[in-house]
C-alpha cells in the first residue's frame, strides 16, 4: 500500500544512505568474539533442545515437554541459526559448520533454492510489485495494487493454509505454480528444483516420520505425532513473525519503474518503508531470529542479527531526522493489521483509488 | 575399524542426524570425537630455535582424532585456527615427524613466518589443548614404497620439516641404504632439530649429514659442490625442499633430471596497484588484464557466466573461491590478502595481480 510516503531530495536520500553506511562499516569492523561465541551458544541450545525433545518422546507423560523442547529446536534451527546463516552473517568465522555455501536447515526448502528466491529475488527487490514473489507468494493478495479476482475472497483461507503448511508453501515458492497455471511458466522449468526438493523432502520425513518414531517401538504413533506437531509449532510460528515483518497496515509498497537504476540511499529507504519490526522481550527476538527487527534486518541482511536491537536505536533515531517512519508495535498489533489486510483485501476496493502516489524524489523547490 | 566408528559413519545415524550430520552433534560432546572432520589436539609446543631478532621455530605434536587416516614421510596437513575474534584462518604445514598411521600422533615444525597470522599464533600463542582444524595429510612429495639404494635429501630453512620425516622413517624402518642428507642453514644457531642431526651424524648407520652456512664461509649448491658430494648426483634419487634461491640453484643442477623432486612453497604475489597486473580465472583457465573493476564484472567481460545474484554485495550467491592476490572490497575499501579465501566477486575488485576458481 503506498501510503506514508515521505519525499526525500536525492541529496538527502544520498546523506541519508552514508550515514546507514558508517552504521555498517562500524559494526562490520567490530565484528568478533562475541559474535562468534553468540551463535555458537545459540547453536549449543538448539542441539540441546534437539536431544532432549527427541529423547523425552521416550516417557509418554512428557509428551507435551517434548513436543515443546522439538519446536523451540526446529524454531531457533530455522530462525536464529539457518535463515541468519545462509544470509552469509557469519561467514566471516570461516566456519564450515557455519557457512552460507554449506548450511543446510531443518526444512524442507532446500537451502540452495532458498537462499536464491530469499537471500537474491526478496531482499534485493524487496516490496517490489511483480519482482518480490514475497508479497504474497503467489498465492495471497496482499497489496492493492495486486488486481483482485474472485479468487482472492478464498485470501483468510489460503493464509492459514499457507500458515499451517509453510514450510512446504516456501519449498514450493520457487516452482512458481501459479505462473504455472497462468500459462507463464512451464513445468519443464521446474524439473531441476523438483529433484532439490524431493531429496530434502525425502530426507525430512524419513528422519521426524519414520525413523525417529520407529526408534521409539510402540510409541511409533505419539512420537510421529510429536513429530508433526513441532513442525506444525515452526509453521505457524515463523509464518506469523514473517508475515509481521512485510504486511502490517503503513508498510510501502513499490513499482518497478520507481526504482529503476535506484541508487543506495533509496535502496535503504525502499527497504526501511518496506518492513515492520515487532517489539518484545530480548528472548522473544531470539526466537524470531531477530526478524523482529525486519528493518534493521532489511537494511543489513548481512550483519549478525543479534546487532540488530544495538543498531535499531540508531536507525529510529535516524529515522526521525528524516521524517521517515519507523513502523514498529506489539506482536499483537501487528498481527490484527495483517489480519485485517488479509481479509480486507479479499474482497475488491471499496472505492476507486487514485493510482498516483507521490514521487519519491521531491524536486528542489527552487527547480 | 571399531565398531564404534561403523556405527558413527553408518547410513542410519546420518539419516537420524540429518541436515547437519552427526560431526555437528559430536563436537559438542566432546571436541575430539568426530565420525568424518579430522581435528587434533596440541599437546606439546617445543621451541626448536629462538636466534634473537629472528622468527622463532617450533614443533607441535598434534592428538588427532580417530578420523586421521595417517601420513607419509613428506606430507603436509592444512591447519585451520580460531584467531582473531574467532576467524578460522587455514595455513599448509609439512609434517616433521615419521609416518603416522591412523589417528596417531604427529607433529608439524613451522617458523613464525613475520606476517603470517596463523604460523605466529601457532608458535607463539597456542599451547597444550588447544583444538585445531585439519585436512588428511595431502601431497605427493613422499618416498616411494620401495626406497631406493641411495637416497640424496637437499634441503634449506624450515624446508628441512619435510625430508626430515622422511629421514626419521628410513631410521624407524631400518633402511640399509646410504642417505646423503644435505641441508643449508643460515648460521649454526638457526639450525633446526641440531641435536638429533647431530646424533644422525655420530651414530653413522650409513647417513651423511652435511650442515653448510654459507653465510659463514661454507660453499653454495653448485653442480660442481654436488658432484664432488656425491658423484653423477643427477642419477641418484632426489628429494629436495626450501626456499626460492636454493631451490633455483637445484634445478639449475639437476638440468631436468628425473631423479630430482621438489617441493616448493612459492612466496605470495605482490600486488601492483589498483588496476594492472593480471586476473587469472583458473578453473576456465583464462587470464586477462586487471581492470580494476570487481571481479564479476571481468569474469564477464572474459566470457564467463559464474553465478551471481544482488551484484551489490547482500545475497552471497556470488561467492568464489580466490586462490591468490589482494583484493578491494568496493563498499568497504577494506582490502584482504589471505590466500584461499571465499570473496563476494561483485564487490571485490582485485588489486594487482589475482587468481580466482571461476
Amino acid at each position: 500500500m503506498k501510503t506514508n510516503r515521505t519525499t526525500l531530495t536525492a541529496e538527502q536520500l544520498e546523506e541519508f544512505g552514508d550515514e546507514l553506511d558508517a552504521i555498517r562499516q562500524r559494526v562490520l569492523a567490530d565484528l568478533g568474539e562475541a559474535d562468534a561465541s553468540y551463535i555458537r551458544d545459540v547453536v549449543r541450545a538448539q542441539r540441546a533442545f534437539e536431544v532432549a525433545g527427541r529423547a523425552l518422546f521416550y516417557l509418554p507423560p512428557a509428551w507435551p515437554l517434548a513436543v515443546a523442547a522439538l519446536s523451540v529446536s526446529k524454531i531457533l534451527d530455522n530462525m536464529e541459526i539457518g535463515h541468519n546463516v545462509m544470509h552469509g552473517q557469519y561467514d566471516w568465522m570461516g566456519d564450515p559448520g557455519l557457512n552460507s555455501r554449506m548450511y543446510e536447515w531443518d526444512n524442507v526448502c532446500p537451502s540452495e533454492q532458498w537462499k536464491n528466491s530469499h537471500n537474491y529475488l526478496h531482499h534485493t527487490y524487496t516490496n517490489i510489485l511483480g519482482k518480490d514473489r514475497d508479497i504474497g507468494y503467489g498465492v495471497l493478495r496482499m497489496d492493492e495494487d495486486q488486481p483482485w479476482h474472485p479468487y482472492y475472497l478464498g485470501n483468510p483461507v489460503y493464509a492459514f493454509l499457507l500458515m499451517v503448511f509453510f514450510e512446504w508453501g516456501v519449498a514450493m515458492h520457487d516452482l512458481e505454480v501459479e505462473n504455472i497455471v497462468a500459462g507463464r511458466r512451464k513445468v519443464s522449468e521446474n524439473a531441476a528444483l523438483h529433484a532439490g526438493i524431493m531429496r530434502k523432502v525425502k530426507r525430512q520425513a524419513l528422519k521426524d516420520y519414520v525413523l525417529f518414531p520407529a526408534l521409539t517401538g510402540p510409541l511409533f504413533p505419539l512420537t510421529l505425532a510429536g513429530n508433526a506437531t513441532a513442525n506444525l509449532v515452526r509453521n505457524v510460528w515463523a509464518f506469523n513473525i514473517i508475515f509481521c515483518g512485510h504486511f502490517p497496515a503503513g508498510v510501502a509498497t513499490f513499482s518497478a519503474e520507481e526504482c529503476e537504476d535506484e541508487t543506495r540511499g533509496h535502496w535503504y529507504y525502499r527497504q526501511l518503508l518496506g518492513s515492520a519490526n515487532i517489539t518484545g522481550s530480548r528472548l522473544f527476538h531470539v526466537l524470531t531470529g531477530n526478524l523482529s527487527h525486519q528493518i534493521e534486518h532489511h537494511l543489513f541482511p548481512d550483519l549478525p542479527a543479534r546487532r540488530y536491537p544495538e543498531i535499531a536505536t540508531e536507525v529510529r533515531e535516524i529515522c526521525d531526522r528524516y521524517g521517515l517512519p519507523y513502523n514498529t508495535g506489539s506482536l499483537g498489533r501487528q498481527l490484527g493489521s495483517v489480519a485485517k489486510k488479509i481479509c480486507r483485501l479479499a474482497l475488491p476496493d471499496r472505492r476507486d483509488r487514485s493510482r498516483t502516489a507521490a514521487p519519491v524524489v521531491a524536486e528542489p523547490a527552487a527547480a | 575399524m571399531s565398531v564404534v566408528d561403523t556405527v558413527l559413519r553408518s547410513r542410519a545415524l546420518a539419516a537420524l542426524t540429518s541436515p547437519h550430520g552427526v560431526d555437528r552433534y559430536l563436537e559438542l560432546v566432546n571436541p575430539m570425537w568426530a565420525a568424518h572432520e579430522v581435528r587434533a589436539r596440541i599437546v606439546d609446543v617445543t621451541r626448536e630455535v629462538d636466534v634473537p631478532g629472528h622468527p622463532p621455530v617450533a614443533t607441535l605434536t598434534l592428538q588427532p582424532t580417530a578420523t586421521w587416516r595417517g601420513h607419509r614421510a613428506g606430507q603436509h596437513v592444512q591447519v585451520g585456527v580460531e584467531v582473531e575474534g574467532a576467524r578460522r584462518t587455514t595455513r599448509v604445514f609439512t609434517i616433521s615427524s615419521s609416518d603416522s598411521r591412523p589417528g596417531e600422533r604427529f607433529t608439524i615444525t613451522l617458523r613464525a613466518n613475520p606476517g603470517g597470522v596463523v604460523s605466529r599464533w601457532l608458535v607463539e600463542q597456542a599451547s597444550p589443548g588447544t583444538m585445531l582444524h585439519l585436512s588428511q595429510a595431502q601431497g605427493e612429495f613422499v618416498l616411494p614404497d620401495r626406497v631406493p639404494e641411495h637416497v640424496l635429501m637437499i634441503s634449506g630453512g624450515s624446508g628441512i620439516t619435510p625430508v626430515m620425516s622422511m629421514l626419521r622413517s628410513l631410521q624407524r624402518r631400518t633402511h640399509r641404504g646410504r642417505i646423503t642428507f644435505l641441508h643449508y642453514a643460515q648460521s649454526p644457531a638457526h639450525l633446526i632439530f641440531a641435536a638429533e642431526l647431530d646424533e644422525v651424524r655420530r651414530s653413522g648407520h650409513g647417513v651423511d649429514v652435511h650442515l653448510l652456512h654459507p653465510e659463514h664461509g661454507d660453499p653454495n649448491l653448485s653442480p660442481a659442490y654436488l658432484e664432488r658430494l656425491v658423484p653423477g648426483y643427477r642419477d641418484v634419487p632426489t628429494w629436495a625442499c626450501g626456499p626460492t634461491p636454493l631451490m633455483e640453484a637445484v634445478l639449475a643442477s639437476y638440468d631436468g633430471s628425473d631423479a630430482l623432486r621438489t617441493e616448493w612453497f612459492r612466496p605470495p604475489r605482490v600486488s601492483t596497484g589498483a588496476s594492472g597486473g593480471e586476473v587469472v580465472f583458473a578453473r576456465s583457465g583464462r587470464t586477462v588484464p586487471n581492470s580494476g573493476a570487481p571481479l564479476l564484472e571481468q569474469a564477464e567481460a572474459a566470457g564467463l557466466t559464474p553465478a551471481s545474484g544482488c551484484r551489490m554485495g547482500i545475497c552471497f550467491s556470488c561467492v568464489s573461491r580466490k586462490t591468490e592476490g589482494t583484493v578491494r572490497d568496493v563498499v568497504s575499501g577494506e582490502e584482504s590478502s589471505l590466500p584461499d579465501e571465499d570473496v563476494r566477486i561483485c564487490v571485490s575488485a582485485p588489486v594487482g595481480d589475482c587468481t580466482v576458481d571461476l
